[in-house]
């Protein structure tokens, strides 16, 4: 081996060295737990429209409640993380990992206090998905609004 | 004057201090793994009874300084100063965990690299004359460390493979003037090397070059080939960093294979214990050498160790800043015959 | 009962899911990225007409993964700027996922009011 010199080419070199996630296989489970999330919603929406007689808005309100409750109360008895370790993005990206994301620093920064720790922290994640969500979605009524 | 520097940044101690004890505190998961028989105490929980990690933390290092002092049958009163340090903002477990000793102290932060840096001043300032005990402490907790740097326990995020696993571990050794062995003999201070990496996943390639750079200087500074040593061990490169710091020590003509570890790579058991590239933080090569090589360097198993704790020099806010990991990394050479 | 529906829910919200892990593995990027990422994405999509049809297709399968927070949010503000006109462009957004929001508020309070943190066992 040559010696290295220059910041490239160490990083060519630790890119090299550096083991890559096993890509097949984290896809392969964020598939079958991201599915069988949305199934479950889809199960409960379902249940909601039919069973319930729910009219559609309403039970799309009661179904993001009901993932969120099951996303946080996961959290909440340790075992969200351990779904996540397993699932990758197939559990943090349907609505319960955005409920994860809420509960997860809340829980950690108690110990901070109930106004600075568990009140801001909340909004660890929570912040920017709501500022950029809501800043995009004027955006596009705006635009909406002038092309009407 | 006299002289005790030999080259560019090694030192030659005259009056080479003794490490007459050590102590060392472990979480559930170190005590669990391969060298779990060696540590002084292994606790059930992360908490220890404490309400929160950085409480469990400082007790951790109240608790191992104390137990230090105890075995070599001296009080409080009879140490000169105490060295310690850890990772969390303004070394608040170290300091928090001394507060009631009364000792004369010093608080050091060097990351990773503490334990080395209070070895390296400890010994200074006994063969210095300014000193007859001295005691060193460094420790990590694995939630402190995670909360601070990384993200909260609960989040259901996944680890990449070349992340390493911060140990809790808190480890204190005792060096004092009048001993028999082991023997601090040469100090190597390191300077920082920054090679550029970024990846906070992977601290073992951002500490490597400052391992290697600072292992090249001792061995040019004191003229010592590498088989001078039974052992040489990193702090905490993990799997990553060692393979990288066996092949640039190499390039630069040294064969380090068959004497060369880390303690990142042996204080887990990295299939069953799912810790990806070793175990990582302060405690990882102070509870290491305070409970596994102590004891073997007791027994004469070992007799010449280079001990090179390994520190990655950064904070959330660099992070975010997107700054590269600064590396550091201090040799001490301990021998049990001078 | 038709199984297809069910299909394509799994198959569209797995696929979704697959993306985010794609950029995760790929990318680096942080879970609070991605989150961030696939909301503001699902309201552009929303807003350019290109979500209604994979919701239509997949029901739950495109309205659970975070993407479907941003359908919401698009879908809510051009029914309320269709009702009220201007004012709709800020109400609508909020309203349409008011439920989602204030319950994880509410849930996340408690939680951390009754729950204490612990290690990963592995």
């Amino acid at each position: 081996m040559k010696a290295i010199e220059t910041k490239a080419d160490y990083q060519k070199y630790v890119d090299e060295k550096t083991p890559n996630s096993p890509i097949w296989g984290n896809l392969f489970k964020a598939f079958i737990v991201g599915g069988a999330i949305c199934l479950m919603g889809q199960f409960i929406m379902d249940y909601l429209t039919t069973g319930v007689g729910l009219d559609k808005d309403t039970a799309s309100s009661v179904t993001s409640i009901t993932l969120v409750f099951i996303g946080i109360f996961l959290t909440a008895i340790n075992v969200y993380n351990r779904i996540g370790k397993f699932a990758g993005a197939g559990s943090i990206v349907p609505i319960t990992g955005f409920a994860n994301s809420i509960a997860s620093p809340a829980i950690e920064f108690k110990s901070e206090g109930l106004v600075l720790g568990v009140g801001a922290k909340l909004f660890q994640v929570a912040g920017p998905v709501l500022v950029y969500g809501i800043s995009t979605s004027i955006a596009v009524g705006l635009i909406y609004y002038l092309l009407k | 004057m006299e002289t005790k520097k030999l080259g560019k940044q090694s030192v030659k101690l005259v009056n080479p201090p003794s490490i007459a004890a050590t102590y060392s505190i472990v979480g559930p998961k170190e005590g669990e793994g391969p060298l779990g028989k060696y540590f002084d105490a292994i606790l059930d929980d992360e908490y220890w009874g404490e309400s929160t990690w950085e409480k469990a933390e400082t007790k951790m290092v109240k608790e191992c300084i104390g137990n230090c002092i105890a075995k070599v049958q001296l009080s409080n009163s009879d140490i000169d100063y105490l060295l310690a340090g850890d990772l969390i903002n303004q070394c608040t477990p170290s300091c928090f965990g001394s507060r009631e000793t009364s000792i004369p102290f010093f608080g050091l932060f060097g990351a990773c690299s503490t334990f080395t840096e209070s070895l390296s001043l400890g010994s200074m300032l006994i063969d210095g004359g300014y000193a007859t005990n001295v005691v060193c402490a460094t420790s990590s907790h694995f939630c402190s460390a995670e909360k601070q740097f990384r993200f909260p326990l609960e989040l259901g995020n996944q680890r990449p493979p070349s992340a390493q696993w911060t140990v809790m571990g808190t480890g204190s050794a005792m060096l004092t003037k009048n001993g028999d062995g082991p023997y601090i003999t040469c100090l190597t201070t390191g300077k920082i090397v920054d090679m550029g990496i970024k990846d906070a996943n992977n601290m073992g390639a951002a500490m490597a070059p400052a391992a290697v750079d600072t292992m090249y200087m001792h061995f040019k500074d004191t003229g010592r080939s590498s088989n001078y040593y039974d052992l040489i061990l990193t702090g905490d490169l993990g799997y990553i960093g060692k393979e990288i710091t066996t092949e640039l020590m190499e390039t630069r003509g040294y064969n380090i294979k068959n004497n060369y570890n880390d303690c990142g790579v042996l204080i887990f058991d990295k299939e069953k214990q799912d810790t990806h590239s070793g175990g990582s933080g302060c405690g990882c090569c102070a509870s290491t050498f305070c409970g596994y090589i102590f004891n073997q360097m007791q027994a004469k198993k070992l007799k010449r160790v280079l001990l090179i704790a390994t520190g990655a020099l950064m904070s959330p806010t660099t992070a975010q800043q997107k700054e590269s990991i600064c590396g550091i990394a201090h040799a001490v050479s301990i021998e049990s015959n001078l | 009962m038709d199984i297809m529906k069910y299909v394509w829910c799994f198959v569209i919200g797995g696929a979704i899911c697959v993306v985010g892990q794609i950029l995760i593995d790929k990318t680096k990027l942080t879970s609070a990225r991605i989150l961030v990422l696939f909301v503001t994405v699902g309201v552009i999509l929303t807003g350019l007409g290109l979500y209604q049809p994979l919701v239509d297709l997949a029901g739950s399968g495109a309205t659970v993964p975070l993407t479907g927070f941003g359908y919401s949010l698009g879908k809510g503000v051009m029914k309320e700027v269709d009702e009220v006109g201007l004012l709709g462009v800020f109400t609508g957004g909020i309203k349409a996922t008011a439920g989602g929001v204030a319950a994880a508020i509410l849930f996340g309070f408690l939680a951390a009011l009754i729950a204490k943190p612990k290690m990963k066992k592995q």
